[in-house]
């Protein structure tokens, strides 16, 4: 009898432990998205000779010491490349300093050891390439489809351009899978630091100054572990066309796209009868722009009637505006079972100086979720009218049943 | 062998708890939050009651996300601690956003949305109140609904010339509970965004057939609130009157 519970015992258990760990595979299926790859870009031009850190350093042992620290806490499924500019040419040619720039540490799991050497032989010394630098970087991370992030560490404002290193960067954004070019300013002047806003805002990364060796450690390891958590979802490329009838037809998922300043965008979406199209897109501020601003996505039937629209306008600072919509079939009966939806993106935004190509970074989001059903009135009521209704018509319910007992006892003559 | 009913139970009990755990539940609302997303995409979800603070600089976009039930009325405390960026050059315009899972911008019905920080002023609290989830809308409306939500933190007009500079951030989240009993319909899928890559498609896809249901549904029954009190206490009112107005056609003996 003993043994016999107990074996029930263990058989549950071994029912249940088999249940918890056939749980366990589903769960590691939700990331399937890679880690980003990341390449640190770290000036050593003449100018970080200047001891005018915190502390009285120059800036070039300062940002030695914040990678050297950053080289030992890595997360270790970081993909870490480290490429150098103005490290060797000592010259006054402009030309072939402005050719001056080296990737020391290959992407990939880094070697510690190797890479603090390779950092233990810089030496400040020549131009600041910085367009060249990045355009080289992008190249280093590839395009294998996981998000690239290039951190951009210098003191000065590039002594190369032209090409613009902003135009560079908003350029490289434009290619192949996302680019976020992060910047950080070692006690940067002014010049310094609105090339370095300007390459930051092109590309949707951020802009940070530091003025000593903590400051800067901090941040190379904030954007370094930001870098190690992979995004949930690696946006698909689409092209949307100039009108509804050649317009893509999307499924459900997220997608990226370029939009000029006052470009209209379609796209299409297949819709069944009882499902609800859910819609959002975000279109990124990336370059300097007039104050005032706005997005509009409007879903349409093919013949360009329209259906519903999200809208959304501000003005000032941003890095994106956003606007979403609802649609579901239910409202419409007159449509077939499986109707396309044509969805257009427009932007109302003005730009002095930027308004060209390539288009501003587009994210659009589509979603197909089972439509709800408008509800009915409600079946219960509530509040003190209710309960006088009710008193009042039990009293006239009440007087009547008394009457119809009396008329009938007389009637009939029955108690 | 009287035990074997409540071991099967038991075992009943066991299993389906490991299979129920939901993989997006975040983790316990007593660990802190350190971090912050940069986009929509990348926002960090943070839960209510849990602490957030984060280290960043003057210029940066900060999201979060949170979840929220119909019913609910989300609330947010921001703090910003600017100490460490003294020495700025001018005033700041800070603002906190919430968007819903479609991104569509939310209206704060309380707190402190928009603030200006002045050159000398050290700390900045900035709070929005979102108005109560409901459990259902029309397609086009934008009332709040379960869901997703995001939080963007940003400086709307900062002096070029701050930009860059160390802040602390710290961020607390609420949802109460309100009445839910004035709401009608429910959503059928909640406003969560659908993260996965998106696919160009050559064809229509062919419209899915539809499920039959032909099995027993309690759906028409409301969920209890506190309409069922006053109905049921209407019923139990009218019976009484009904019989006050029966005893008033009696006739009175001499």
């Amino acid at each position: 009898m003993i043994h016999r519970k107990l074996s029930l015992v263990a058989a549950i258990g071994l029912i249940a432990a088999s249940a918890f760990l056939g749980a366990t595979p589903a769960l590691a299926d939700e990331t399937e998205t890679e880690p980003p790859v990341v390449e640190l870009v770290l000036d050593v031009s003449g100018s970080m000779k200047a001891a005018d850190v915190e502390g009285g350093a120059t800036r070039m042992a300062v940002a030695k010491q914040a990678f050297n620290e950053v080289v030992d806490s890595l997360p270790e499924t970081t993909q870490l490349g480290i490429r150098v500019l103005g490290a060797t040419y000592a010259g006054k040619n402009k030309r072939l300093g402005c050719q001056d720039t080296q990737q020391i540490v290959k992407v990939g799991t880094v070697n510690p050891v190797a890479a603090k050497n390779a950092i233990a032989t810089l030496k400040p010394t020549g131009f600041t390439p910085i367009g060249l630098a990045l355009r080289e970087a992008a190249a280093d991370l590839g395009d294998t489809g996981s998000v690239r992030r290039i951190v951009l560490i210098t003191d000065g404002e590039d002594t190369c351009t032209p090409p613009d290193p902003c135009d560079v960067a908003r350029e490289l954004a434009a290619q192949g899978t996302e680019l976020v070019i992060d910047t950080l300013g070692l006690a940067p002047d002014e010049k310094t630091r609105k090339q370095l806003v300007c390459i930051s805002q092109a590309t949707g990364g951020t802009y940070a100054a530091a003025q000593s060796e903590d400051e800067l450690t901090d941040r190379i390891k904030q954007l370094v572990d930001r870098a190690a958590l992979p995004p949930p979802v690696t946006p698909a490329a689409v092209t949307g066309a100039k009108d509804c009838a050649k317009a893509p037809l999307l499924a459900a998922g997220v997608y990226t796209d370029r939009e000029l300043i006052g470009e209209h965008r379609y796209y299409r979406v297949a819709v069944d009868s009882g499902d609800e199209l859910r819609a959002s897109v975000s279109v990124a501020l990336d370059r300097p722009l007039n104050r005032d601003y706005g997005v509009l996505i409007k879903a349409a039937t093919m013949d360009g009637r329209e259906l519903v629209r999200g809208v959304d306008a501000s003005s000032g600072r941003a890095d994106v505006i956003s606007a979403g919509l609802r649609w579901s079939g239910d409202e419409e009966p007159d449509l077939s079972a499986t109707s396309d939806i044509c969805l257009e993106v427009s932007n109302s935004f003005a730009s002095a100086t930027a308004a060209g190509a390539p288009g501003m970074p587009v994210e659009l989001s589509i979603g197909l979720a089972p439509a709800s059903e408008a509800p009915d009135a409600p079946g219960l009521g509530r509040g003190l009218l209710l309960l006088f209704v009710l008193a009042i018509a039990g009293l006239v319910a009440g007087v009547l049943a008394g009457w119809l007992t009396r008329w009938w006892v007389a009637k009939w003559g029955v108690n | 062998m009287r035990s074997l009913p409540a071991l099967i139970a038991l075992g009943f009990i066991m299993l389906p708890s490991p299979a129920l755990a939901d993989p997006s539940e975040g983790p316990k609302p007593a660990a802190g939050i350190s971090s912050a997303g940069t986009s929509f995409l990348t926002a960090v979800t943070i839960g209510a009651g849990q602490p957030v603070k984060v280290a960043a600089v003057t210029g940066d976009y900060l999201y979060w996300s949170f979840p929220a039930e119909a019913g609910q009325r989300p609330e947010l405390a921001v703090t910003v601690d600017l100490s460490e960026a003294a020495g700025r050059s001018g005033a700041q315009s800070w603002t906190v956003e919430v968007f819903d899972g479609l991104r569509r911008r939310q209206a704060c019905v309380g707190g402190e949305q928009s603030p200006v920080a002045a050159v000398s002023d050290t700390e900045l609290t900035l709070g929005c109140r979102l108005r109560q989830v409901r459990s259902w809308a029309e397609p086009w409306d934008g009332d709040p609904l379960p869901g997703t939500y995001y939080v963007r933190l940003s400086s709307t007009d900062l002096p070029e010339k701050d930009l860059g500079l160390p802040i602390d951030v710290a961020l607390n989240l609420t949802s109460p509970t309100g009445d839910t009993s004035a709401d009608q319909g429910s959503l059928a899928a909640p406003l969560v965004p659908d993260n996965r890559p998106g696919e160009v498609l050559t064809a229509a896809p062919s419209p899915t057939a539809e499920a039959d249901e032909d099995d027993i549904s309690l759906d028409w029954l409301p969920d209890f609130s506190s309409r069922w009190v006053w109905t049921a206490a209407g019923g139990v009112i009218a019976a009484i009157t009904g019989l006050i107005g029966f005893s008033w056609t009696r006739r009175r003996r001499a």
